[in-house]
This record gives C-alpha cells, structure tokens and sequence, in this order.
C-alpha cells in the first residue's frame, strides 16, 4: 500500500440541503440532505460509506466530486478547495478524481462505441493526444479491466450488465486518477459478476495506487473492501472506524443494528443469532427528529437524546461516534457474528 | 406437517422469439409442503421468476408452458383464465419486488385491500374493511386504520411491500410465491420482512417459495432449496446440505462468491465467465465452461438430476470432492 500519512482528500463541515416545491403557492421545504459532514482519506486507502436508503451517501460521492455543489463546508483536494475553483480549474482537476456508478448500462451513451466511450474523457482532459496515442492507451484500458481489445468498435448494448462495468470502470481509469468514487458499482450485478468486479477493483487499486470511496448498502461488500468505514444517518456521520472496529465493536446502536440485520449466508450462523430488529423505518428527511435522529428506532434512547443532539465525539485513537449513551449499552453477545 | 399442497412436474416454459423458441425452463419437478419454506436460488436468466409466471399464469403472450402444476387434483397448467381466477389470490398467491407496480395507484389500500375479500371470500364491504385493517395490523403496519385511507404512493417501500403481504394473505393461501420480496428493501426492513414471512409459515400453515439471487436471505430462513442455472434445476436438498456440503460446482461458486460479513477474506472466488444465453445454451452440461471440475463426458453429454443422497438430487458427472476450501 502507498504512503499512508499522505492525506489526500479533507472533507470539513459539509452540508447540503435541497428544497422541495409543494406546490405552486406554499412554501418550499427544506430537505437537509447533509449535515457537518467532516472527515478525510488518506493515500491508497478504502473508505467505505453505507447506510440506508436515502441516508446522503451518493450525494455526499456527488458533493465530493462538485457534481452536486454543496451549501456550506470545504472540500480540499490536497489542500486546494475544490468549491472555490472555476468550473474551467474543476474540469481540470477531475482527471484526478472520478466515478463508477451503479447501473453499468444506464451510464454508458447508448450511441458511442466502447472505444469512443473510453476514450471520451481524453479528449477534454488531455487534448494534446493524437487519435493514436489515444487508441492506445484505450486498448491497453480494456486489457487491464478484462475486455478484449477487439470489442472496441462495438456497442453498449452488446454487453452483459458485468461487461459494462468494465467499461465504466476503464473510462474512470482512462485518466489516471488518484480517487475513484465508486457508487454502488456491484449492486445491480448478479451474485457471480459481482464478485469478479470486486476482485478486479481490488486488483487495480494495487496496480494503479488508486485511493477509493466505496459506497454501498451492503454491508458485506463494504466490509469486504474497506480499510475504514463511515456509516451515515439522516445526512449525518454517526459511526467512523476502520472495518475490524466497526465490525466486531461497533459503538453506535445504528451501527449494532445494521450489523445484525445483514443476512450471513450461513444457516447455523443465521439461526443462532438473534436480530436486533430495528424498529419501523427510517424518518424522512423533510421533518427530522429533534436531537440524536436516531432516537425514534433506537432501543436505548432517554429522555436527554430528544433534547440534545449528541456531538460526534472523538474515542480510541481516531474513531468517531455520535451517540450519547455509547459507554452505556452492551449490544448482547448473542446478537453478533463470530469472526 | 407434511401435507403436500402444490406437485410441480416436468415443467417446462419456451417463449417464441425471433422465429424460434427459447426455452426458458426446463423439466422442472418438485414438491411443496404445508408450511415449508422453499427457496429458489439463482442469477438473472436462470428462470426462477419465469417458472412460477407460468404455473400463476402469468408468461408473457409469446410464452407457453407445458407440463404438470397440481394443486391438489386440480392442474394450473394450461388451465384458462377465468378457471384460473377461482385459485389465484385464494389458494396460490404471488408477491412481487416492487410492489409500486403491483398496487393500483389509484385505489386506496383498502379499496384495493377488500376488493380480495368481496371477490373471493363472498364477505359484504363493510366486514371486508374491517377483515383488511385487521390483516394490515397483523403485518406490522402501525395505526392500520389510518394507513388504509393511504393511496400506494403516500407509503414507503417497506410499508407497500407490507401492504402487498397483507393483500396476498387475506384469502389465507395455501401457497405464497413471493419473488424476490426484499431485494428493494434497506437491510433493516429487510429483516423484518424476513421475521414477518418466518411467523407466517408458522401461524397459518402457509407454504413460501421464495425467489432470490440472495444467498444470506435463504441462509435465514428457507428449509430447503433449489440451484437453478440455464433454465433448469442443477441441485435440489436440505438447506444446511447444501451450504455445508453443496454437490454441485455451480452451487458452490455461488458460495464462493457471497461476502461474508464475519469472515473477511483477501479474495472471493468468483465462478469465472458469464451466465449463457438462453438462446445458444453449450452443449452438454450448460454449466460446463464455467466449471472448474469439468471433463470430457460434461462437454458432450447433459448431466440428468438424479439422487444424491437422502433428500437431495444433483445434475453433476463429477463424482469426486469439490475441492475449493469448505465454505463458510
């Protein structure tokens, strides 16, 4: 792995909210989508976010890369805030971070050939190659993210739901960026695919010194990926360690929640474990609760976590958690999974 | 407890495409107890979904589906539509992903929820609504009487999937198909649903097939399951059998390529290559190009699914020990 002091990305006090019209005459309200939303990733490291749907996790992917411009906060790319750049600076500064997203097909120009879709991001970042020069960098792409060079003149369409996540994984690449925010890149795929795309993020991370933003509502895929890991409720961090802390000692009764409800496929496992079921779903967005959000599901929440919200606090070197009872509670052994 | 209520044989659904036929299931059999949770596993294309379409009778038009669904003495299979309205929704019910498509967006929920009772059950309108809040309860809905005046869209993913539970129980089938019934959902609703399926089983005798590419749902909760690759059933048994001890390579590459969240390995073992189209299936065993213990007699010769110990049948020549490290 690089040099891991090297912090690469600084996150500071981010917020974004958007506002939802109602109609013609009333009000809009306000959907904070993002709240005080600190942290920072360094060199070579996986961070994974996760939460549940609706949580901030792909806007905050989005706000990183300004392709959602936040409200308030910092985002610095060694240091340089990317929110005071012009749009002219952020284009050029986009061939150092990138993005895979979600649905392989949906993200690929039905109307471009594979190869002028890899070769896309080329032709604004690095105008000075020629055809060929980019040719070739297109095909050596292809080799390294496992397609055949010979498909370069052929269609989206032509290709299986895994494929087309080569593709958008080459067309990320093409640039050679240092970040790649990667939205859940396996989740449309089937079980099979899935874990040959993993393995070849894996294996291009090391090949190419990559730095990686995993975001995804499994669990077991994040668990798999990340080096640290950022869980989000209702636009907020509530839970930030590395996986073996979140997984085997999470503090957050959110994080102990999550964490029990993932299906292990395992049926004794599974029968032994008793879920920690949370209770109902997630409150909108729109209408928060008062102090800690999380308090309506959470079965260890007082009078003070209605009034108060608790601050994220700093425990055990650098892991945060938001939660005002987190010394308190014991989530019963039965609950979790032996690693 | 082991009351058969649904004998499916030799089941086999081809559609008319481009001139010619796929087939998109083939040969299938099995049977369904009362109260049993059957799980049926497979990728996109395996022809999970399209099997129970068809025994529902619900293929597409250019779908055609042959063979035996025996509801008791009665057969669905090729049984027309208005026959089939007597047994659909009151003896075999089915549940979809997204229930946004399967509610009418423009009925309250329970309109939509008594409209099942009225219809099936005889029950007069106002019985009906009562009959429907009370169901919505049972499923876990808060404040059921209020949620009734909802239309779909007013309720969240979980609470429409609950919904479509509640309408798809009021008949108390025998049989519930649900396909793939919380793959839409966060993991913490998807437990409950889960919990809420397991206790169904349990309280009214209902028998579940569940459809799902997710091998830690059934892991949860299904007694016994069915591998489908390619159309047809590659191997069948006990679910503990076939996690602990899977006969069949693709079984166990599906395994192998599950995450665990208790075991962080450095590398998933993918099954390498794609799923085939259905269209040029390899010949012999489907499975055969994909498979790492393959040999001549699986490149020229389909593989039938045959015993393979008590309780469970497998479609392998490979006889030998499926030598990737023990799974989980």
């Amino acid at each position: 792995m690089a040099d891991k002091s090297e912090t690469l990305l600084e996150i500071r006090g981010l917020g974004k909210s958007f506002s939802i019209a109602t109609g013609l005459f009333s009000q809009p309200l306000e959907l904070k989508a993002l709240q005080d939303i600190s942290f920072s990733i360094k060199k070579g490291e996986t961070l994974g976010i996760v939460g549940e749907s609706g949580c901030g996790k792909s806007t905050l992917g989005r706000c990183i890369l300004q392709l959602i411009e936040p409200d308030q906060g910092q985002v610095l790319w060694l240091g340089q805030d990317l929110m005071k750049l012009s749009g002219e600076e952020m284009r050029k500064r986009r061939q150092d971070l990138q993005i895979i997203f979600q649905d392989p097909l949906a993200s690929l120009n039905p109307r471009m050939t594979v190869g002028e879709i890899i070769a896309d991001p080329l032709r604004t970042l690095r105008p000075e190659l020629g055809r060929d020069q980019r040719r070739a960098k297109v095909v050596k792409m292809m080799e390294a993210v496992g397609l055949l060079p010979e498909m370069i003149n052929r269609y989206p369409h032509e290709f299986s739901g895994g494929q087309a996540q080569r593709i958008g994984i080459a067309r990320a690449l093409i640039t050679e960026p240092k970040l790649i925010v990667c939205d859940e890149p396996v989740s449309a795929l089937d079980v099979s695919i899935q874990a040959q795309i993993l393995n070849l993020l894996a294996d291009l991370k090391d090949e190419f010194g990559l730095t990686l933003i995993f975001i995804s509502h499994n669990l077991s895929v994040v668990r798999h990926v990340s080096d640290r890991i950022l869980v989000l409720y209702l636009g907020r961090i509530v839970e930030l360690a590395t996986g073996n802390e979140i997984y085997d000692d999470p503090k957050h009764p959110y994080t102990k929640a999550l964490l029990t409800a993932v299906p292990i496929p395992d049926p004794k496992l599974a029968r032994q474990r008793s879920i920690d079921a949370l209770r109902g779903e997630i409150p909108s967005p729109i209408s928060q609760p008062s102090g800690c959000t999380f308090r309506t599901r959470c079965r260890y929440a007082k009078p003070l976590c209605a009034e108060v919200r608790p601050p994220l606090e700093t425990i055990g070197g650098d892991r945060l958690v938001a939660c005002h009872r987190w010394q308190e509670i014991e989530v019963p052994e039965e609950a979790m999974v032996e690693a | 407890m082991s009351n058969t209520v649904l004998t499916v044989e030799d089941l086999s659904v081809t559609f008319a495409l481009h001139g010619s036929e796929v087939h998109a299931v083939r040969d299938m059999n099995f049977t369904l107890t009362e109260g049993e949770i059957l799980a049926v596993v497979g990728e996109s294309g395996s022809g999970k979904s399209q099997a129970f379409l068809s025994i529902m009778g619900l293929l597409a038009k250019n779908g055609r589906v042959t063979g035996n669904a025996m509801l008791g003495d009665v057969n669905l299979v090729g049984m027309d539509k208005v026959k089939l309205d007597a047994y659909r929704g009151k003896d075999i019910a089915m549940i979809f992903q997204d229930p946004m498509t399967s509610l009418n967006p423009s009925l309250r929920v329970r309109t939509q929820l008594s409209e099942v009772l009225v219809k099936h059950r005889g029950f007069d309108k106002e019985k009906a609504v009562l009959a429907a809040i009370e169901m919505l309860e049972r499923v876990g809905i808060p404040e059921p009487a209020k949620r009734s005046n909802a239309f779909p869209h007013e309720l969240s993913g979980g609470m429409r999937q609950r919904v479509m539970i509640a309408m798809a129980l009021l008949c108390q089938p025998k049989i519930l198909i649900a396909d793939e019934p919380t793959t839409a959902l966060d993991v913490t609703v998807q437990a409950q649903m889960l919990d809420l399926f397991k206790s169904l089983t349990e309280d009214f005798g209902t028998a579940l097939v569940l459809i799902t590419h997710d091998l830690g749902v059934v892991a949860g909760i299904a007694d016994r399951m069915m591998v489908m690759y390619g159309g047809r059933a590659v191997e069948k048994g006990k679910v503990d059998d076939l996690f602990y001890d899977p006969k069949h390579p693709y079984t166990l590459g599906l395994l192998h390529s599950t995450p665990h969240i208790a075991h962080r390995a450095a590398r998933l073992d993918p099954i390498q290559g794609l799923p085939p189209s259905l269209e040029h299936l390899p010949k012999g065993c489907s499975f055969n190009p994909r498979c790492a213990f393959r040999f001549e007699r699986c490149l020229a010769e389909r593989p039938p699914l045959a015993p393979a110990g008590e309780g469970r049948e497998k479609a392998c020549f490979y006889e030998g020990e499926l030598n990737y490290e023990k799974v989980a």
